[in-house]
């Protein structure tokens, strides 16, 4: 242990004095004392360095975006813009409903029920980011007259991923459902993403 | 860190022996690029390639620092900046196809530079540090290559950074965060365009630090040669200047000539028609791939479709970049005592196999993902790490090699230097004998 107390000082020694971990002197406790503050030092400035590449406040602070929904009709979807990403709003039909319930979860890679991608008393709106969980394009279906791939959701160019009517991946190289962000309906037509 | 026979510095002038006393930069170079530098006799036009590569390097650094004096790295008026400096920057369009052309330049001298060190085993003892470091120099390149891409801010720029910064939200539990800390933001803006500019004037000048290493590495042992036979004296070399100043000479004016070829009749064939659309994060484009150096990996990535203990996504990250990094294991993998692949009747076959895959790999990474090019871009895949990781073990164990010329000068005296490689395969069947 490098104390103090154990080191002889040098001089009073009679023999050339040894330097063993057992036997430190007074000089090596100052440098290593004196190395590892500049250490931590150095660390603790490389935070702001680091910390600079998060986003930044203002980037944060477009983190909720109101979405009238009284237009959408159903079956019609529209792309806005949440945190500088593709948000899709869908009005989902009847039909479309009822494909999604009807897939069993163990046919599903990323298993979630359209419920759990709803909100209670407002299933036929379905609202997820655009931005495909493989790389991040944005898929096609929301558009008018896009192809929404066999699965009647939404396809990814990029890669081939296919989506089902509740925006979960079927097939292709996505790992997960298209993510559904935080919101809350304020009223009846019209919802806040981005808060809970 | 040179033979013995090596000239020595002696400058005549008083004015250069005053300054070799007090800064000996001339002897430094005198000893690197000059006459005191001994070389191997007998090296071919592919050892141009690395002096065309720093030859590259330099024009994209010159050209890039006049570029950022016109260039604006904010997302509002990137594209438009771009546009200006075509249109209205005197000379602007030049330098702009000169910077845009030079990377693909770059990087068609850095895989050829690659193929060499592969065919002639350059990565083998005593060399492996220099291999090391120009894998290093070509991860470099590959990040200073993508991070330009972006900064016109187009259509291919944006999305390429989308997908690009994506493959790191494919670690799991932090990769999110991780993308996220990159970018600045959860997509690319402003922030990231900023900080990609930063590092992309930036890294060019680490690739040059890294390339000062490479050179002082190669020089410890020397260069190699195409016969794979160290010096053993000095009849096998020749000073570096004037033999090889005039040899690389006329490989950098080959080089200029395609260079100027592409910069002023087809400036726009390596590039893609949508990156002259602004960037829109709304809509991707139907078919987006990055440029032309990145399709093998692009394909690489691309072949994972099924999850398999770990998810797609991540078996398609992993591959791509282990697909660069089992290269730092090459020297390794090799255990063949034999350098040149002229004297490796089996292992020179199975190179040309890897070549003719890595173009398949590419013409699949550069084509529309359907089922036909997914398999073949599988097979490929699966090829490329069959051959480093199962292929190159057995076949350098295995494989009896051709007798080796006793010397560089031996060889060179039989007509079979390895100048051409056709030439010295014949001539190699032939056993070697003893003086």
């Amino acid at each position: 242990m490098a104390t103090v107390d154990n080191a002889v000082p040098p001089g009073e020694s009679p023999e050339p004095f040894e330097e063993t971990v057992e036997n430190p002197r007074r000089r090596d406790y100052l440098s290593i004392g004196a190395v590892a503050f500049a250490g931590v030092g150095a660390g603790v400035i490389a935070l702001p360095l680091i910390n600079q590449m998060n986003p930044s406040e203002d980037v944060l602070a477009l983190s909720t975006t109101e979405v009238d929904l009284s237009s959408i009709e159903p079956g019609q979807a529209i792309t806005t813009s949440f945190r500088k990403q593709p948000l899709f709003v869908r009005n989902l039909t009847q039909k479309e409903i009822a494909e999604a319930d009807a897939v069993p979860l163990s046919d599903l890679r990323d298993p979630e029920t359209l419920e759990q991608r709803t909100k209670e008393g407002h299933k036929n709106w379905l609202i997820t980011l655009g931005v495909c969980t493989h790389l991040g394009c944005v898929p096609l279906g929301a558009g008018e007259g896009e192809n929404r791939g066999p699965y009647g959701g939404y396809f990814c160019p990029c890669h081939g991923s296919m989506y089902d009517t509740a925006a979960r991946i079927r097939q292709g190289p996505a790992p997960k459902n298209l993510f559904v962000p935080d919101y809350k309906f304020t009223s009846d037509t019209s919802v806040l993403v981005g808060e809970a | 860190m040179s033979f013995p026979w090596a000239e020595q510095y002696r400058p005549k002038n008083p004015v250069m022996r005053w300054l070799d006393e007090k800064l000996p930069l001339p002897r430094l170079a005198y000893n690197a690029i000059g006459a005191g530098y001994p070389v191997p006799r007998n090296l071919n036009y592919f050892w141009n390639f690395g002096v065309l590569a720093g030859a590259a390097l330099a024009i994209q650094i010159i050209t890039g620092v006049v570029l950022a004096m016109h260039y604006a790295a904010d997302s509002a008026v990137a594209f438009d900046s771009v546009e200006h400096i075509m249109r209205d920057i005197n000379a602007g369009w030049f330098l702009r196809y000169a910077h845009a052309t030079g990377a693909s330049m770059f990087f068609i001298v850095v895989y050829t530079h690659i193929f060499r060190g592969l065919y002639y085993g350059s990565y083998k003892a005593p060399r492996e540090m220099v291999w090391l470091l120009g894998v290093v120099i070509f991860l470099l390149m590959m990040a200073t290559a993508f991070m330009g891409y972006v900064l016109p801010w187009g259509q291919m720029s944006f999305w390429g950074a989308q997908v690009i910064t994506g493959f790191f939200s494919a670690i799991p539990i932090v990769g999110e965060n991780i993308r996220i800390w990159l970018l600045g933001g959860y997509a690319p803006d402003q922030a990231a365009l900023n900080r990609f500019f930063s590092l992309h004037y930036l890294l060019p000048f680490v690739i040059a630090g890294v390339i000062i290493l490479h050179i002082w590495a190669l020089h410890i042992p020397g260069s190699s040669n195409p016969t794979g036979v160290e010096v053993k004296g000095e009849q096998d070399t020749v000073p570096f200047h004037p033999y090889y100043t005039a040899k690389d000479g006329v490989g950098v004016g080959v080089f200029l000539l395609v260079f100027a070829l592409i910069l002023f009749f087809a400036p726009n064939y390596l590039g893609h028609p949508d990156n002259y659309i602004p960037a829109n994060p709304l809509s991707t484009p139907a078919h987006i791939v990055p440029e032309w150096y990145f399709w093998p990996f692009y394909a690489i990535l691309r072949s994972f479709t099924a999850d398999f203990i770990l998810p797609a996504k991540l078996w398609g990250v992993l591959a791509m970049f282990g697909s660069i990094l089992i290269l730092f294991f090459l020297p390794w993998l090799d255990k063949s005592p034999v350098r040149s692949s002229n004297y490796r009747p089996v292992y020179r076959i199975f190179l040309g196999i890897l070549l003719i895959d890595v173009l398949v790999l590419g013409w699949v990474g550069g084509s529309e993902a359907t089922p036909t090019y997914l398999i073949l871009g599988q097979i490929s895949a699966a090829y490329y790490f069959l051959h480093f990781l199962v292929i190159l073990p057995i076949v350098s164990a295995l494989e009896r090699p051709r007798p080796l010329p006793n010397s560089i000068t031996e060889a060179v005296l039989k007509g079979e230097s390895g100048s051409r490689m056709s030439e010295t395969a014949v001539g190699g069947e032939q056993a070697a004998p003893a003086e």
